[in-house]
């Protein structure tokens, strides 16, 4: 129960043997490594394995390997430029105390990039709707909106 | 998890044929957000899972502008729906009750006919389809059928679909001028929960935009499966509407419920939020209306 996909992760085009019951969440971590994504719940609860698969913010651990055939994958891993230079919503949430243990944080930047890649100009209520589903357990949520909002407002520029 | 084979077909005939042949070692599998969890937690231990997800014609959202009839195909997920103006700006009802299903991640992948037939009775996705007289076609063994998407619960997680039958869509018929609809789904919180009650209501008005032709109340978590208050329909119809004929109509629905205690819950509390949103869903309705004409 092998299956070839091919998809491109992170601008990267991949081809992988994947077993039909794999998880994309399984793929990423157990497989190839990436560890950037965090598993939480396993169930669709939290938010921690937010990845984006052709432009929309999903849960990994619910979505099936076999299922990002042919599909456009974007991971935490994929933000940074080479040369270590934070994505513009990462170093938001730096600067604004956006990341405290940092285990959701994976899941809370995708699911934010997900929004502003559709809406750059995304309001408040937006924001809260679109995060709805990443739980922080550390509950800093409030510091979390100002930093997507601080990253808006900069029009995904760092300083 | 478990392993199993997945197959993809690309046609509503492949995928019941595939079911015949692996009959109950199958599942069909749509956006996957619950039967990934049920297999994970080995509710559900199939050894083929049959994807709906490659079948085109089932991912098709459509209005038919000559006769004004609505078609969403099952496949049709949560967020298309909540993205589409046409949904929003003319089924303010459906955008009201899918905008909040779980979290924006399950509704970019879950399904509204894979909400319809996990049947739970809380299920925001049905509650909508009712009110607006949505009707279901049903693809199996022996072919087509249809029914109305408020005879499709028989119990909690039970629907009439038979072994190998598929939901293919839901049809909305025409809505007749002077329709205003609304849906609350009232909890704790609006995001990862399911609702302590779901309270849809669906007003059609007289060219005079008093006297109600046509009403639908329709109730979530308020008994084993998704209800419609009748008596509080009927006595509606031909009256003038203002807030207090709502008051009265929410405390006949409120009465007509089979709302229990649960752990999100007392039955006591399920009822009087049933009073006052049938009233405000009945109020915003006749908002809609006008702001419509």
């Amino acid at each position: 129960m092998a299956t070839n996909i091919s998809f491109l992760l992170n601008g990267d085009k991949i081809s992988y043997e994947i077993k039909d019951h794999w998880t994309l969440l399984h793929l990423l971590r157990e497989e190839m490594g990436l560890i950037g994504t965090k598993e939480g719940c396993g169930n669709g609860e939290c938010g921690a394995c937010t990845v984006i698969v052709d432009k929309l913010a999903i849960n990994s651990c619910l979505y099936l390997a076999i299922d990002a055939d042919e599909k456009i994958i974007e991971t935490i891993e994929g933000l940074a430029s080479t040369d270590g230079t934070l994505h513009p919503l990462q170093q938001s949430f730096v600067d604004n105390g956006g990341i405290q243990c940092g285990f959701c944080s994976p899941g809370m930047i995708m699911s934010s990039k997900a929004l502003l890649d559709e809406n750059p100009k995304a309001g408040h209520e937006e924001i809260k709707h679109a995060l709805a589903g990443n739980i922080c357990r550390c509950t800093g949520y409030v510091q979390i909106l100002d930093s997507v909002e601080a990253a808006r407002d900069k029009g995904g520029q760092n300083e | 998890m478990k392993p199993f084979k997945y197959l993809s077909p690309t046609t509503v005939e492949k995928a019941i044929s595939y079911y015949g042949e692996h009959s109950e070692t199958a599942k069909f599998i749509a956006g996957g957000t619950d039967v990934i969890v049920k297999v994970k937690e080995g509710w559900m231990e199939p050894d083929y899972l049959i994807s709906l997800k490659k079948i085109e014609e089932m991912g098709e959202l459509h209005k038919n502008e000559a006769t004004g009839e609505l078609s969403i195909g099952a496949l049709v997920t949560h967020a298309t729906l909540e993205k589409s103006l046409m949904i929003q700006n003319e089924y303010p009802i459906i955008y009201d009750a899918v905008s909040n299903i779980g979290s924006l991640q399950v509704r970019n992948v879950g399904t509204i006919g894979g909400n319809l037939i996990n049947a739970v009775p809380s299920a925001d996705g049905a509650i909508p389809l009712i009110a607006l007289d949505g009707v279901a076609l049903l693809h199996g063994p022996s072919g087509e059928r249809s029914a109305q998407v408020k005879d499709l619960f028989i119990a909690p997680y039970k629907t009439i679909l038979k072994s190998g039958e598929i939901l293919k869509k839901i049809t909305i018929p025409t809505q007749a001028p002077n329709t205003g609809s609304a849906y609350i789904k009232f909890g704790r919180r609006a995001a990862m929960e399911l609702p302590l009650i779901g309270i849809g209501v669906l007003l059609t008005l007289e060219d005079d935009m008093e006297t109600c032709s046509k009403a639908r109340i329709c109730l979530g978590v308020a008994a084993p499966t998704p209800m419609r208050a009748f008596d509080a329909e009927k006595l509606l119809i031909g009256k003038k509407i203002n807030k207090e004929i709502l008051i009265e109509a929410g405390n006949i629905a409120a009465d007509e419920s089979k709302v229990r205690n649960s752990i999100r819950g007392k039955a006591w509390h399920r009822k009087e939020m049933i009073r006052v949103h049938v009233k405000r869903m009945g109020l915003k309705c006749l908002e809609i209306i006008k702001n419509n004409s």
